[in-house]
């Protein structure tokens, strides 16, 4: 039977990068725990010699011709930025203090 | 209220066509009907008067030149708010969305465009399309025109509601594991998941990018036809598109009409009743597949084992997906951002941001598919969910040797209560029961209305399943039955829809 901690959970959203409240963390990990323990059922046929699919169209190496298309102008691209400065995406910065 | 509401869409294009009404004249019915009452029903997030009028005024120039640029041309559409416009908002019903602009046109919106068809405005939706009542709507839940107190399905509601509620003679929705034909069922109308990769997902915001598909909501199958037909068709701008010509979907819709279904062989799923479906759910069905048979259909019933561990391979599935793809909303290049300027790191403020843009299901579904695709659970749950998927295409594949289509229940009960199941996501997620299955397996699939339930006088859905590319096929199944139930029920369902009381917009 699966079970899912709230450490897990947080450790979770880290990874996912949501900054989650605690009192989110209680729910989340209630529901969490149930939800797995409702979908695990699928462990059933986790040992049976059976191919994945994985689309239900199975299609490989879907290629154009190499052309120039129109595509976004620099000022389409930027519409909806949070902040752009001098034709950019102007971003928060990357490094932390100590990095 | 404008009697031009309550024609179906392929009685306006006629009347358009043929210049006896004005595109401009039936939009400006459907806008003043969208004025009038969305107060209530809340299916729009948008309304785009001014470019509908403009768009019909131009279909209406074209017209008075001999040019009509498909069958639906001048009839007006509400669009669910996940496929991109330019001239409009586009916000998946979510806060990290809230009035984005898109630079680009979904293919889905530039065919309409291109066949004439008038885009009214955006309608309401689950987050991300994560859902199957409308609550989880950023913008506040759409309500069920049959009993405002109750929901509308999901995540397509807005949609459903909209045709329910004569705002709109056909809609546009997405279906993932059953947003378009879960809607259809609990407001009485028709809405169509076509075959995977038959209509384009380019400018779809991506929920589960191998599971979702738009396609037509509308009130009757032969309109449900018509808009099929101008949607679908290969899209290079989508790498799973289907490079095959459009199935014959309103020639199928017009030979069911005749009402004759003598030769075809239809399979009822049997694990599809029992515990957890409604009594008045399971009567309406096994009504309509007496009518079916009196039609002419040879009607078996079939096992199809594998499809109860379809909803749990699909809240594997899809919340995996859902966690890679919207990983893209990151506070950088479009939608919200919080926390800017505050001299916080790149991944502060896209923590902030996507903890202050999402609503808790997202969250929930983002955290469930990390999880799912973790190292040391990948294989017990994501590969497993994907052996599920093919254990379920062996099924659809064995049953369509026996039959031509299959049929069911579209959900195990009628429209619950806004607010019963919110706080218990395994509930709300037991909606999908019986439409999940050819999400895994991408065949397509459809809900026509096939009555009230006995026990609480709300509409049910009878789901039609076809082989995947022949989604003909369900279509003269669903006209067929359409035909037979209007004639033993004495008239349209959707006529028995109660008088909306004016709440303004």
């Amino acid at each position: 039977m699966p079970s899912i901690s709230r450490d897990e959970v947080a450790h979770l959203a880290r990874l996912a990068r949501l900054a989650v409240t605690d009192d989110e963390l209680d729910l989340f990990a209630g529901q969490l725990d149930t939800i797995l323990n409702a979908v695990a059922q699928v462990g059933e046929v986790s040992q049976q010699d059976v191919p994945p699919t994985s689309h239900a169209v199975p299609l490989t190496n879907v290629f154009r011709e190499d052309v120039v298309r129109p595509c976004l102008t620099q000022q389409q691209a930027l519409s909806g930025a949070p902040a752009a400065e001098e034709g950019r995406f102007r971003v928060p910065r990357i490094l932390g203090e100590e990095q | 209220m404008s009697e031009l509401i309550r024609l179906s869409a392929a009685d306006l294009a006629d009347k358009i066509h043929k210049r006896e009404v004005s595109s401009v004249e039936v939009t400006q019915a459907h806008l003043d009907r969208i004025a009038e009452v969305d107060g209530a029903v809340h299916a729009f997030l948008h309304v785009n008067t001014e470019g509908a009028l403009a768009a019909a005024a131009k279909v209406d120039e074209r017209i008075a030149v001999g040019e009509v640029a498909s069958p639906l041309a001048g009839v007006p559409l509400a669009l669910k708010d996940v496929l991109t416009t330019v001239d409009e908002p586009t916000t998946v019903g979510s806060k990290i969305l809230e009035n984005w602009l898109p630079p680009y046109d979904a293919t889905v919106t530039a065919r309409l465009r291109a066949a004439g068809v008038v885009i009214l405005g955006k309608t309401n939706m689950d987050e991300f399309a994560m859902g199957s009542s409308t609550e989880n709507s950023a913008y506040g839940p759409t309500r069920n025109p049959w009993d405002l107190e109750r929901i509308p399905g999901g995540s397509g509601g807005g949609s459903s509601a909209s045709l329910a509620a004569f705002e709109a003679p056909l809609a546009i929705g997405t279906d993932t594991g059953g947003s378009i034909r879960q809607p259809g069922a609990v407001t009485g109308t028709v809405g169509v998941k076509p075959t995977y990769g038959t209509v384009s997902r380019y400018g779809l915001v991506a929920f589960s990018s191998s599971l979702d598909q738009a396609g037509p909501c509308t009130r009757t199958v032969l309109d449900a036809a018509l808009l099929h037909e101008v949607i679908a068709g290969y899209d290079p701008m989508d790498s799973t598109s289907i490079n095959a010509p459009v199935r014959p979907v309103v020639e199928a819709a017009r030979q069911g009409a005749t009402g004759d279904l003598k030769g075809v062989r239809v399979g009822v799923v049997k694990e599809f009743r029992g515990e957890g479906y409604q009594q008045g759910v399971i009567d309406s069905f096994d009504a309509a597949v007496r009518q079916l048979r009196e039609l002419g259909a040879e009607v078996v019933e079939v096992s199809c084992p594998h499809f109860k561990y379809a909803l749990g391979a699909y809240y594997l599935i899809a919340p995996s997906e859902a966690s890679s793809n919207l990983a893209r909303f990151d506070a950088m290049r479009y939608g919200l951002r919080v926390g800017d300027g505050e001299g916080l790191s790149a991944e502060q403020v896209m923590s902030l941001t996507r903890e202050a843009g999402f609503g808790p299901e997202v969250k929930r579904r983002i955290i469930l598919g990390t999880y799912a695709l973790s190292a040391g659970y990948y294989d017990a749950y994501y590969g497993s969910a994907q052996k599920v998927r093919t254990l379920i295409s062996r099924d659809f594949a064995a049953a369509f040797e026996q039959v031509d289509v299959l049929v069911a229940p579209t959900t195990p009960t009628t429209a619950f209560k806004i607010g019963e199941r919110i706080d218990d996501p395994l509930a709300m997620y037991l909606n999908d029961l019986c439409t999940i299955p050819a999400n895994m397996a991408g065949n397509g699939a459809m809900s026509v209305p096939c009555g009230l339930a006995a026990d609480t006088g709300l509409p049910v859905g009878l789901q039609v399943m076809a082989p995947a590319l022949a989604d003909e096929r369900m279509y003269r199944v669903a006209a067929a039955y359409e035909v037979a139930r209007d004639a033993a029920q004495g008239g349209p369902l959707i006529n028995r829809v109660p008088e909306l009381e004016a709440i303004p917009r």
